[in-house]
Order: C-alpha cells, then structure tokens, then sequence
C-alpha cells in the first residue's frame, strides 16, 4: 500500500514538474519575438561626431534637477566630476583611449530597451514603458528592492545608497521635462554637434544605416542596440569595437524574454500550482485514511 | 492530527549562558539595524550600484530561506510519501522554518529601500505578473503565515492544559484546527514549490552578469531539489545540535533515515548540473581552474563528498558523522545558492563587493536572534519529539557518546 502511494505521488508531481521545466526551456529555446518599435521615440548618438563638450551632461542634469557630483581631486568643489553614471548623473560623456591615435568619446545613459528587463522585474508596475517606448520610473510605488538593478544588462538604474529616503535615478528621455516642454530631451537639444539626435526608431536606424554606407571607413559595420538585448530605442555608431567603448556583447534576446518564457511556463493559467495543490492534497488525505484504518486494526 | 503526547517541552530554565550571548550578538545586530534605517543602506552597507544585492538577499533570504526547508521537506516525507514514522521530527522542523522565513522577511525590510511603499504589494492594481520577485514576494509571505498556523497547534497544546480564559478558547479551536490543518499542511508543500523554484528563476533575468556556470533555464529546478536536501540536512543538523545541547537522547533512526534520502536527491541534483553544464558546452569552463571554477568545484565537492558518505551505513547510524555530513551537504548546497546570487554574479567594468563589517553583523544577529527564539519556544511549547511514540534504537555507541557530550555541556545546565 506504502509502496503504491508513493509511486502515485512521484509519478505526478514528479511529471508535472519535469514537465513544466522541459516546457520551459524549450519555449525558451523557441521563441524569439520582436518588441521593437518603429515609431518608438529613439536616440542616435554618433560617437565620430562626438566633441566631448559635455553640454549633453550639463543640460541633462540643469533640466532635470541633478545636483553635481564633487570628484576626489576637487576640494573647493569647483567642478561637476562624476566618474561614472550615478544617482546624480543620468548621461556621461566618457573618453576611451586606446593610442594617441585611436580614441574615441562615447555617451551613456538609459538604452530604452524595446523589451526592457528593468521593467519585466519590477513587482510593483515602478519601472514602466510608456507609448512610445521611454522607460520611466515611478517613485511612488517603488519598494526599493533594486531588482532592476540586477536586471539591467547595462547597469543603468542607479540608487541613491547615501540617503536615508532613496529613489532610484535613471534617464527617462526627459518624460516630464524638456520632452513634454520642447519635443525633444534635453541632451539631444543642447548637442553643438548634432552627436545625438533625436527622432523615431525607424528614421534614425536609416540615417545610421546611410552613413556607414556613405562613409564605411569612418565606422564599424554595426549599429549596437539595433538588435543588442531584442533592440534599444538608443542606437549608436562609433569607429571602435563597442566592447571596448564599455558596451557588454549582448544577445539579441531581451533578458526578460528568457526568464517571461519560463515563468509563463510555469505558471500559465495558474494551472500547474493549482494541479499540484489537487494532487497533493489527495494524496495526502488517502494517506491520513490509510493511516486511521492501520491505527483501527492495530486497536483492535 | 497529532498524538497529544509525541512532543514535550523542554523543561528548563531559559536565561542560559548560551542564551544571554546569543542575546547580546541579536542587540549588537539590532543597533546596527537602527543606524541602517537612520543613515540609510549606504552607511552600513558596502552595496553598490554594481552589486544592488549583498549577503542580506545572497545569505538571509535566498540561503536562509533554503535552509529553513525543513518543514517543507518533513511535510513531503510524512505526508505525501506517507512515512508516518518521521511525524516526531516534524514541530522542530516547523519551528526552525517558521523563524528562518519570518526573520528572512525581516532581512528584506532591512533591504528594502523604500519599504514604506511596500503596501502596494497587497494593491492589485500594482501587480506586476512578469516579475518573478513578485511571485517570490507574495508566496513567501504566505507560506510564513501556514508556517505559523502549522505550529499553532503546539501553542494551543500548551495554552488548553493551564486553567483560564484563553485555554477554553485554545481547548476549543484545538480539535477544528486539527480537523483543516491538512488544507494548510499541503499549502505548507504547494508554497514552497513554487517560490523556492522561483528563487532560482529569479537569476535567470541576469543573462550575461551570473556567471555560466550557473545561469541556465534550469536554475528553477535545481533550486528546488537544492532546498529539499538542504532541507533534510538541517533538520538532522537542528535535531542533532538540540539533544546534544539539551542533552536528550539522539533520534539516530529518524535522522539515518532522512540521510538515507539526501544522496539520492543529491545524485539527481548533480545529474542535471552536470548534464546541463555538458549540454550547454561550459564544462571546460567549470574545470578550468579560474575564480569561477574553484567556487564550483568546493560547492561541487562539499556536495558530492557529504553524499557519498551518507551512502555508508555506519555513518548514517553515528550522531557524530551524521552531524558532520550534515554540514558537508549544508555548506555545499548553501554556496551553491550564494554562488548564484552573489558570487557568481558579475556585472562587469570594476565592480566589487565584499560585504562590510556592520553587514555581517546584521546578519549575524538575525540568525542569533532565530536561534534565540528557537531556545526560547522549546522551552515554552511542546516541540521536541517525547520519545514515546518513536521506536529509537539506542546503541551503546550512542549512549556512550551522549554522555561524553553531555559532560562537556554541563555549563548549559546551569
């Protein structure tokens, strides 16, 4: 009787959750779709055109409140000196210098995944995509976990770690600032060398797909962020392997798609937690039944 | 659905030595729980933007919570595979998980940043069914709660046998709690299921930082079969640190037969690693003797070694090597979850991590503090197996060495 029981029980709890496991990575395996959008409102930073003024950095952190950031060296606190993208520095102007002869500025900030993680790992709806695609924040919900931080596959979500009261701070295309009062953010509106612009995804991907045409020894045959991490609204050009401009070599799946596809698996419907509820649950009560007739005859 | 007297409690005084220590190392914990809630995360924390997530998430909650399976792995073995004989184990077990998932709640507070916002948790319209933090989040608060209505019968136990008001109410929700508990028992398996799975699913979002070694779409499943042998260990663990600090006879049956089971859980577990590691072509990398590799290999080795051990029936009936292999399996199966969630977890460009002094000391005192109340309850409810109903062998071995222990520990009698 024992035996039987328990072969029953492992029988069908261990095929359901075999079961769903396999499903789940074959589905993983399966299906690779497209999120991104054309008329996703997008940023195209040009790396060769790039002056390293910084007027980017200064009129992002003007128009969106941003205190300035006192650098190690800088004692009377004379200069704005991050280092690198934190919470009081949405955009950064860093220079990669490999010789003399070979560098090359690059611009970071938020890469506006077309699938963003940030916001697939988000339990509270505080990382939010909007119509046009510009991954925003919301403060109000935000429990402060930090998951988007361990999700994003370029670091981007930054937390204010030296405040008793912290929010996270990230680029939102300037949503509630310079976007809704100018039409454009404001680093893109600033920019003396027309570096980044602004305008929609599939207009932007042709004017950088013309200029590597129409100059191919000025760049590198690739656009990163047109497919990197299932495609960013933010697109790049540069003459130096992205790698070496600070850019991790991504798939061209969203990381939230890989850990959806799983979780959709598994809990598809509710179906599977509630089978192995029922499951178990009878199981369990044969077995109390079992037991109140061995303890009946062993009275008796 | 107990015998009223399969658990007794344990009848001594509760201000011990062990006791006031394990009270200062909580306080010392908890002040620095107050200056993290003052000056915020960055004071006490060497967190970073880099490493969002330190030993409070790697050790409290992900390992922690592991650790405290025992309650869900007894469940499976008593109630689903029908192993009645086990049942005495059961309230510790309970216990230990009921205070290791409370506490690892609490380790999330301390983490949280904005954790006055955390109501939205419970508003609907704020559910974000994609993430797997959520599902984690919503399953562990509940199963903290069957934890609690799973031990509520000792409490009701203890209360029903004084004489005043509260023991006719606890006398009569006693024998209905008994007749639904088997709904909550099976919730008490289901939870964990889904939420230890998802533990391991909730690196997954971590393509390229966690390392490949351990990211694969099977992480789900072997952080399920991890918690369920992690879980048997600390229940031989628990038992065996109780009767020898209480200086109780040793419940060698049971506890062989739970090792029994650890290997074959074990060889499952290394099965679909190693499969998956070959499969997805990084075997050479876990080999290779980098950083990676060797943090893979102890956490490989300390598994591999305990289990094989178990296989051995000598060690399975010594108190002694059943401690010690006990520990090889929770050293093991706990890095494995470590390495997943911090040590394996590298978001490139020049981040570190190495935890500060006032983060262990947090930590620390979070786990003085389950153990604290761990000492406390069994002295206050009926928790620890009575012996009557258990069919323990007690060798001379056994005998012998229990009293050679129990002369080392006479201070805790005092």
């Amino acid at each position: 009787m024992k035996k039987k029981s328990r072969r029953e029980f492992l029988k069908t709890t261990a095929g359901l959750i075999a079961g769903t496991t396999v499903a789940s990575v074959v589905n993983v395996e399966a299906s690779e779709k497209n999120y991104t959008k054309d008329d996703a409102y997008s940023m195209l930073y040009d790396a060769t055109l790039c002056v390293g003024c910084k007027a980017c950095v200064s009129a992002c952190k003007k128009t969106n409140g941003l205190p300035p950031v006192k650098g190690d060296f800088d004692k009377d606190g004379l200069w704005d000196a991050p280092k690198d993208l934190d919470s009081k520095t949405r955009t950064i102007i860093k220079l990669y210098k490999e010789n003399e002869d070979n560098w090359s500025y690059v611009k970071q900030q938020c890469m506006h995944c077309a699938k963003p993680s940030c916001v697939s790992a988000c339990p509270v709806k505080a990382m939010k995509q909007d119509e046009n695609g510009v991954t925003f924040y919301n403060p109000d919900v935000c429990i402060g976990c930090r998951y988007c931080q361990v999700a994003c596959p370029f670091n981007i979500p930054k937390f204010e770690w030296e405040k008793t009261f912290p929010k996270i701070v990230k680029c939102d295309m300037c949503k509630f600032t310079s976007l809704k009062s100018k039409g454009e953010p404001a680093c893109t509106e600033v920019c003396p060398a027309k570096a980044v612009i602004f305008g929609k995804r599939k207009e932007l991907l042709a004017i950088a797909k013309r200029r590597i045409k129409e100059n191919p020894d000025n760049y590198i045959n690739h656009i990163y962020g047109e497919h990197e991490a299932g495609g960013t609204n933010v697109i790049y050009l540069a003459a130096a392997q992205f790698e070496k401009l600070g850019f991790p070599k991504l798939d061209n799946e969203s990381p939230a798609t890989f850990t959806e596809n799983i979780q959709h698996t598994v809990y598809k419907g509710f179906v599977a937690p509630v089978a192995l509820y029922a499951t178990l649950f009878f199981v369990a009560v044969k077995n109390r039944e079992k037991r109140e007739k061995d303890n009946e005859r062993g009275d008796n | 659905m107990a015998h009223e007297n399969e658990f007794v409690t344990i009848d001594r005084k509760i201000i011990t030595r062990p006791f006031l220590f394990l009270l200062t190392v909580t306080i010392i914990g908890f002040v620095f729980i107050a200056i993290r809630y003052v000056k915020g995360i960055g004071a006490v924390s060497n967190l970073s933007d880099g490493y969002p997530w330190g030993i409070w998430i790697a050790y409290d909650v992900a390992t922690g919570t592991a650790i405290a399976c025992g309650g869900y792995a007894m469940a499976i073995l008593i109630y689903i595979t029908n192993k009645w004989k086990y049942h005495s184990l059961i309230r510790s077990a309970l216990l230990t998980s009921l205070f290791g998932y409370g506490l690892a709640g609490l380790s999330v507070t301390i983490d949280l940043g904005r954790y006055w916002n955390l109501y939205n948790l419970f508003i609907p319209s704020r559910w974000q069914f994609n993430s797997v933090m959520f599902e984690v989040a919503m399953c562990v608060m509940a199963y903290t709660l069957v934890l609690f209505i799973e031990f509520l019968p000792a409490i009701l136990e203890k209360i029903k046998g004084k004489d005043n008001r509260l023991s006719k109410l606890a006398a009569y929700i006693y024998p209905k709690l008994n007749n639904i508990l088997i709904f909550f028992i099976v919730l008490g398996i289901t939870l964990p299921t889904m939420h230890q799975s998802s533990l391991g699913s909730m690196m997954t979002i971590a393509t390229h930082k966690l390392h490949p070694i351990w990211h694969t779409g099977f992480l789900p499943l072997l952080f399920l079969i991890n918690c369920i042998y992690l879980g048997f260990a600390a229940v031989i663990f628990e038992s065996i640190l109780s009767s020898f600090g209480f200086n109780r006879k040793y419940e060698v049956n049971e506890l062989s037969g739970l090792a029994n089971i650890i290997p074959w859980l074990t060889v499952v577990w290394v099965s679909i690693r190693i499969g998956d590691l070959i499969y997805r072509k990084e075997i050479s990398d876990a080999f290779s003797g980098d950083f990676y590799s060797v943090m893979f290999l102890i956490e490989f080795l300390l598994i591999f070694i305990g289990s094989i051990m178990l296989l051995n029936e000598k060690i399975r009936k010594s108190p002694r090597w059943l401690f010690i292999t006990a520990c090889l399996i929770l050293f093991g199966g706990g890095l494995y979850r470590m390495n997943v969630y911090i040590i394996g977890f590298n978001p490139g460009y020049g981040w570190r991590y190495f935890p500060s002094f006032s983060e262990f000391m947090i930590t620390l005192g979070i786990v003085a503090f389950e153990v604290l109340l761990y000492l406390i309850f069994v002295k206050m409810f009926p928790v620890l197996p009575s012996g009557h109903n258990t069919e323990v062998i007690v060798t001379e071995e056994v005998l012998e060495k229990s009293e050679k222990m129990a002369g080392r520990l006479e201070w805790q009698e005092r």
